[in-house]
């Protein structure tokens, strides 16, 4: 079944044969007539991986990917490319020091250079009581294996010798660094699982809209979509920044507001930074791709949205942070804007759970922190999936969570979505 | 020192010659010249080197479309990497230099790479420097890096200043070419307030560019006369040198203003100004932008965008070469030739793909019909082409079109989808452009400029019509009728020869066809495997083509295919011009008490708290250490009394004869029967259960309450309040203003608090322990007449008192409360002392009151009323945060006092382990908030939350603090450090 | 975006703050029953997240500090129509 191999040696033999054996990164598939045992809706970084870990790891591989437009185009397409495990909460922090640990190995384990990158990721502390709730954070993360590393501001100074650490407005006093942080190529993320996935006979069907769910006696036997009818065992829905919409053909109501997250890109640049750097006292965090663009991104706009785009009062807010903290980025301009739809949960965690219909799973409100949970959350919710069991580590990302009292609050807002 | 390529006529001021330097080299151009048409005019056309395989690249186009022709234009701090020299205003010292290169420009080290690129194409990244695992980082990254990114950032702070602007007007225009001069000459006779912007520094758009007649005048004076027209009327404001980027929500228009350098030379006025336009309508005429086509080697330098090549000729009276040749596959191909010819430019050929007639003669040159070129040579310099027929001409100079796209950009900001124009091979707008918006002329693919300027002239008036102005019958101009015919031609096969589409990003048709072949099909997918249209140019000359190049490859419509999405900014916009002024100093509004100057007077050293500044302590001669300042200011506030602004504390004034009803509902504690005369205690919780905040209200009459907040959280408790007012209770007889900025506050702590206080206070009032107990609150006067608000309330756990005055006192009241004080040698005291007074108390603050902890957590669940509904009763009883094992808060001291106290820091943020537990996330039991060395106790002690934390006291467990290495055993007490009874409260 | 305020005309949303869905108005006052635990849960969790006409709340922060219900469009963000919040909840049941 697996094909193509990639090797430098393979790249060399196609240069000098015209790349005539290129295959397709994925084969393209139709829907099986007769359906299948797992159909994951959601062709973004989260579904694909959630259909190669059921492949790989639980050796289910009768498996559709169901996605509306081209896989890839959500969110896995449209983000700032972070990675990183410095939570502070037990109940997020295991979760995403997995995910990190399947970064670190993604490409041997897919043989598709995702280009992940562990530069670093550096918090900025500009105040006594926030270097007290950084200490809090970097102790948890050390205490979960994270690793990270406190630098005293003159060291800081050094190292990025660009940033304003005497702004006179928020002087940078310190920083809490997560070395093993840092950037991956995103949409190759999503190819990469695309093929893995492909290689262990996942359909993945493009242009397949789900349209509704086939629920009968309070079970989910498979979904209507614009490919016509496909019965299924098992339906997971990963689909954020839709889940509203999407669950609501199932009669499902979520504790999830959409809202739309922007993004920035500058030209090219050579060598600015190495790694990822977040402003502590404003909106703001920035890294530089591998081709030299500055990539940084804030706050969301704030609203219900389902627009993917957003509006100038945040590109602001979020460029004079820039100008906080390195001011030299002023001259650079600002190439590419662009907004993706937020799955923004109640309290800024989200939720890999089965559902009140039967053989109906959702995976989703993952604010803006779904990139760098990609890897983890398709193990868990592949894990969930074929085991009907939370994985140890999302155990707690359940829907009644509210309910119950069990809230994940790494901010301490409340249940206001647009403050997470 | 010649300009050798510079010719007769233009629109250029040769009476004024203007000196700029190239790579070093001191070359001139005149008044007019933009910094790509003085380069010509010297005949550069090498200016820079592609992205990836380091190609040599001269100047394609002559506006923001720009691919190749990008550098650094000044030096120093001034640099400004990747500027278009097409679009850059030549002026005097202006300093260019060419950019992505190792070694000279013309000996590029990098361009081995394109020596590897059979290896290097679409995506070969992904399959390959994955060996050895830990390389990527180490070796292939940064290599990869360094090679790639295009011009250098300044390191130093962007000297500059940004300005931003609001402007407002019932009709913005966009783009002042014939189109949108003639809409606006429409659009204004009716009266209505008209904007018209242009993103080049003289108006008139390709009018400019043209040898066109209309009403049979030139072209370029007809647009000078318009212009001149609406400058003259008050109703219009015009904008040149100011690109619209963006369309946002409700009208509101983004538009970059460059300010010249030339303009700003020895002032310090803005390099730019962003204006944010509200506008009830816009009609955009933002022309067309013209496309290559994808032949074999068609990105060597003196290869040209046909239109571009006739704008040089006729705008800046320059020849692109001596021997130019013409490759078309359109009528307005021929349209260069022409021009070229008219001004004596030799043209060595016509090369038509279209299997037609010739569309005119052109004198010496050779026509070729049904033609393609297939292949060029010239490394640094464009010196022949290779026709299909077999053919080699000799050309320095070849003019390229592919067709011309309309700029419908804008149209899509909001999701519009642009739909295929078989008749224009082109794309054009659908009918989903943002609302408010039209589309009139060449943008909306009405070729033929008549046309153009009837359908911009009659929108003009129909959009003032529907704005509800009467528009004059004005006559629309007109010029000679030249039809615009095409056959789409992306290109032809060429052998081993690569035939770019990307110039900028060295996206060639070989690397679109291997995506597809990987199976890459959607267009979005083609884009991020390739990297077409994703340059600083957005692939506004490549990407029409690479789609078409894609539709031929996978046999389907140009519709079917598509578009990637159009995003803001239609062109890159500096990141300075979005903060504006928001920066240094001004990133954030900044607020200062009423004592602040008295403070700096003493030396106080200030921290930042959210907006505002405040004292943190005030170091005497012979302090060395903070320490030292801090704990005399604890000691000398708890021996004899202190004073410290407190005016930062949120402010409310409620009133109505519903207040205590609607306390009840916010606060968690009973507020119906607070006695006139009384402050009380009260914690807020938000409706999830989790304390929100908490403070003092207290009530001065029968319907007048006085309520403080925290600092951090004055502007949200109050927004909330406002909430349960207007939303939840709107028929409560409750007012609420903040009065937050109106009052001075002091909190005067201490057991000379009183004594203090009684010289300040008027005599008529009674504030012996008696006559004001503890919590009593009053208003009344001081010093003579001042009103004032006195609380007998403390933080310090000290006898103490807030005192408050109208905020323009409070400057005086603080000197006066100084004087009186001497006698008790008082103290002012900062921030830190403040924390340190309140951690020995165990009060409860940010750190604890972190949006994460319920009454119950914060051991104030006795507080909590079950005998009333309040924000966040129901919820704060769910199951689990009833949960007895949850985190509770309590103290912490350590065994051993003199843990810690060598090591510079406090216990906060520490972890909290049973005795012999390892490190993990398992066995972690909480953790530590706040920490501060207590003068009074002798060492460090902490608030801290453990599980079952109120059950525990006096267990013994260890703070570990692995970042900052320490380990040490502490027990959990009471958070009371001090004065556990709270007796000194009391006297 | 804009805001077209009753009582203040248009202003620029910045001069807002926006807290959620005008479900929130209906805070339960059944507090005294056992059930009314699932009520606020309901109410204070569970979201309609509409994918088109949206009533919802906005706080004039740097204005005259009244709380507007604002209809608007999630998908083309278009704003039909602004009410004063009292106004609403008085018409939804939350006066006296």
């Amino acid at each position: 079944m697996s094909k193509t191999r990639y090797s430098a040696f393979k790249v060399l033999k196609e240069a000098l044969t015209g790349h005539k054996g290129w295959e397709p990164t994925w084969r393209d598939a139709e829907p099986k007539a007769d359906g299948y045992d797992v159909i994951i809706v959601g062709g973004g970084g989260h579904g694909l991986a959630t259909a190669y870990y059921l492949a790989k790891n639980h050796g289910i591989t009768n498996v559709a990917v169901l996605e509306k437009g081209w896989i890839g185009g959500g969110n896995v397409g449209r983000n700032t490319t972070i990675i990183r495990s410095n939570y502070l909460l037990p109940g997020n922090e295991p979760f995403y020091e997995l995910s990190m640990q399947l970064w670190e190995n993604l490409e041997q384990d897919l043989n598709y250079n995702a280009m992940v990158s562990q530069r670093g990721i550096m918090n900025l502390i500009h105040s006594d009581a926030q270097r007290d709730a950084f200490i809090r954070r970097g102790n948890a993360m050390l205490f979960a294996d994270a690793g990270c590393e406190f630098i005293e501001a003159k060291e800081v100074k050094e190292r990025y010798p660009f940033l304003d650490m005497d702004n006179p407005r928020f002087p940078i006093k310190a920083a809490l660094a997560q070395p093993r942080g840092g950037t991956v190529r995103h949409d190759a993320v999503a190819w990469g699982y695309a093929r893995g996935a492909s290689d262990l006979g996942v359909d993945i069907i493009q242009n397949c809209e789900v349209t509704g769910f086939n629920i009968e006696n309070g079970k989910c036997l498979g979904v209507q979509t614009s490919k016509g009818e496909i019965k299924a065992g098992r339906v997971g829905v990963c689909v954020a920044g839709s889940s509203g919409r999407v669950m609501a053909k199932a009669g499902i109501k979520l504790p999830i507001e959409s809202h739309v997250l922007q993004a920035f890109v500058t030209e090219g640049l050579k060598p600015v930074m190495d790694n990822v750097i977040t402003f502590g006292a404003g909106h703001f965090y920035c890294s530089q791709s591998d081709k030299g663009g500055l990539v940084f991104g804030g706050d969301i706009d704030g609203y219900n949205t389902y627009a993917q785009r957003g509006n100038l009062p945040v590109v602001e807010d979020v460029c004079s942070g820039g100008m906080a903290i390195m001011p030299s980025i002023g001259r650079a301009r600002l190439l590419r804007m662009w907004g993706g739809i937020m799955d923004m949960s109640m309290d800024g965690s989200p939720f890999i759970d089965s559902t009140e219909v039967d053989e109906l799973y959702f995976n989703g409100g993952w604010c803006y922190g779904g990139f760098k949970a990609t890897p983890a959350s398709g193990f868990c919710y592949a894990h969930l999936l074929a085991t009907n069991n939370s994985h140890e580590v999302a155990s707690a990302y359940k829907l009644d969570r509210f309910r119950r009292g069990a809230i994940i609050d790494e901010k301490g807002v409340g249940a206001q979505p647009n403050l997470h | 020192m010649s300009q050798t390529n510079r010719k007769d006529g233009g629109l250029i001021n040769k009476d004024k010659t203007l000196t700029f330097t190239f790579n070093g080299q001191i070359l001139r151009g005149y008044e007019g010249d933009t910094l790509a048409s003085a380069l010509l005019a010297n005949n550069k056309h090498l200016v820079g080197r592609s992205f990836k395989y380091h190609r040599p690249r001269g100047i394609v186009t002559v506006g923001s479309e720009e691919p190749n022709a990008i550098m650094e234009i000044g030096s120093g701090a001034y640099k400004e990497p990747n500027t278009r020299a097409t679009v850059t205003q030549l002026y005097n010292g202006l300093e260019a230099n060419s950019q992505n290169h190792r070694g000279p420009l013309g000996f590029d080290l990098m361009a081995i790479t394109d020596f590897f690129s059979p290896m290097l194409g679409a995506g070969f990244y992904y399959k390959t420097f994955m060996w050895p695992k830990a390389f990527w980082e180490k070796i292939y990254e940064p290599a990869i890096r360094n090679s790639a990114g295009l011009g250098t950032l300044a390191k130093e702070p962007d000297p500059d200043t940004y300005d931003k602007g609001f402007r407002y007007c019932d009709i913005l225009i966009i783009g002042a070419g014939a189109s949108g001069l003639s809409a606006a000459l429409t659009a204004a006779s009716s009266g209505a307030k008209v904007i018209l912007a242009d993103e080049d520094f003289i108006m008139g758009g390709r009018l400019n560019s043209e040898t066109t007649k209309i009403d049979g005048t030139p072209g370029s004076e007809w647009a000078k006369n318009a212009v001149d027209k609406l400058s003259a009327m008050d109703n219009v404001t015009l904008m040149a040198d100011t690109t619209i980027f963006g369309v946002y929500d409700h009208g509101i228009y983004g538009a970059l203003e460059n300010r010249s350098s030339e303009s700003r030379a020895n002032s310090n006025k803005p390099r730019q100004v962003n204006w944010r336009i509200y506008a009830k309508r816009s009609i955009l005429c933002a022309g067309a932008i013209e496309r290559s086509i994808a032949f074999g080697n068609n990105d060597r330098p003196g290869i040209m965008l046909a239109g571009s090549v006739r704008s040089y000729m006729n705008r800046f009276a320059v020849a692109t070469g001596q021997k130019v040749s013409v490759y078309t596959n359109n009528d307005d191909g021929w349209q260069t030739a022409k021009d070229l010819r008219t001004k004596g430019v030799k043209v060595v050929a016509v090369i038509d793909s279209r299997s037609i007639s010739p569309v005119m003669g052109i004198q010496g040159a050779e026509i070729f019909m049904g033609t393609d070129v297939v292949d060029t040579k010239g490394r640094r310099r464009l010196k022949s082409i290779k026709l299909s027929n077999g053919k080699t001409i000799d050309t320095d100079s070849l003019a390229v079109s592919g067709g011309w796209n309309p700029n419908l950009h804008l149209t899509c900001h909001h999701r519009g989808i642009p739909i295929w124009n078989e008749s224009i091979a082109s794309f054009v707008p659908d009918d989903k452009a943002p609302p408010g918006m039209s589309v009139a002329g060449r943008a909306k693919g009405t070729m033929v400029l008549n046309d153009a300027i009837k359908e911009a002239h009659d929108l003009g008036a129909t959009v003032a019509s529907e704005l509800g102005f009467k528009p004059k019958d004005l006559k629309a101009a007109s010029t000679p009728v030249v039809a615009y015919n095409i056959v789409a031609n992306w290109g032809v096969p060429s052998g081993k020869n690569r035939a770019w589409v990307d110039f900028q990003n060295d996206v060639t048709a070989k690397d679109v066809k291997l995506a597809n072949q990987e199976g890459f099909k959607s267009v979005e997918h083609v884009k991020r495997y390739t990297t077409l249209g994703m340059a600083t140019d957005q692939g506004k000359t490549a990407n029409v083509l690479g789609i078409g190049i894609m539709a031929e490859n996978m046999g389907q419509s140009m519709q079917e295919t598509g578009t990637t999405i159009f995003r803001p900014p239609y062109n890159p916009v500096a990141v300075g011009a979005f903060a504006g002024r928001r920066r240094g100093m001004e990133f954030y509004p900044t607020r200062y008490t009423p004592s602040h100057k008295w403070s700096e007077e003493q030396g106080a050293v200030f921290v930042e708290v959210g907006m505002w500044y405040r004292s943190q302590w005030f170091p005497q001669p012979g302090e060395t250490h903070w320490r030292q300042s801090v704990d005399r200011e604890v000691i000398q506030t708890r021996s004899s009394v202190g004073i410290c602004d407190v005016t930062t504390l949120g402010k409310i004034d409620i009133k109505g004869s519903d207040v205590s009803e609607f306390l009840n509902k916010v606060y968690v504690n009973a507020f119906a029967k607070l006695p006139v005369g009384k402050t009380r205690y009260g914690l807020m919780l938000r409706e999830d259960g989790m304390a929100m905040d908490d403070g003092t209200t207290a009530r001065l009459s029968e319907d007048h309450f006085v309520m403080t907040t925290t600092t951090a959280n004055a502007v949200s408790v109050y927004r909330h309040l406002q909430f349960c007012h207007q939303v939840l209770w709107p028929d409560l007889d409750v007012h609420m203003i903040s009065v937050t900025e109106q009052y001075a506050q002091y909190a005067v702590a201490g057991p000379n608090s009183r004594k203090l206080l009684e010289k300040i206070v008027d005599s008529k009032h009674d504030i012996s322990n008696e006559g004001f107990p503890f919590m009593a609150a009053a208003e009344i006067s001081v010093c003579g007449g001042i009103p004032a608000r006195l609380f007998r309330i403390s933080f310090s756990g000290e006898l103490a008192y807030e005192i408050a005055v109208p905020t323009r006192y409070g400057d005086s009241l603080m000197r006066a409360m100084m004087e009186a004080g001497e006698e008790f040698n008082v103290v002012p005291y900062g921030t830190e002392a403040l924390g340190v007074m309140r951690i020995e108390k165990g009060h409860a603050a940010g750190p604890e009151l972190n949006g994460q902890t319920s009454a119950y957590d914060l051991g104030m669940g006795g507080m909590v009323s079950g005998k009333k509904d309040f924000i966040g009763y129901k919820l704060g009883l769910r199951e689990e945060l009833q949960r007895s094992d949850r985190m509770q808060m309590v103290g912490f001291k350590p065994v051993n006092k003199s843990d810690l106290v060598d090591k510079g820091f406090s216990m906060a943020g520490s972890h909290l382990l049973d005795l012999r537990d390892k490190p993990t996330t398992e066995n972690d039991q909480g953790w530590i908030s706040s920490s501060i060395y207590s003068p009074m106790l002798g060492c460090y002690i902490g608030l801290g939350f453990i599980k079952n934390g109120l059950n525990r006291k006096g267990e013994f467990v260890r703070a570990v603090d692995l970042v900052r290495g320490s380990d040490i055993e502490v027990e959990i007490c009471s958070p009371h450090f001090y004065d556990p009874e709270g007796g000194r409260l009391r006297v | 975006m804009i805001i077209n305020h009753p009582l203040l005309g248009p202003r620029d949303s910045e001069e807002f703050v926006y807290l959620g869905s005008t479900d929130l108005i209906n805070r339960p006052t059944n507090w005294e029953e056992e059930a009314s635990a699932e009520d606020f849960y309901q109410y204070q969790y569970i979201r309609d997240n509409i994918a088109g006409d949206h009533q919802e709340l906005w706080y004039h922060e740097q204005g005259d500090q009244s709380w507007l219900v604002v209809s608007r469009n999630t998908l083309t963000h278009e704003i039909t129509k602004v009410e004063l919040a009292q106004d609403v909840a008085r018409t939804m049941g939350r006066g006296k």
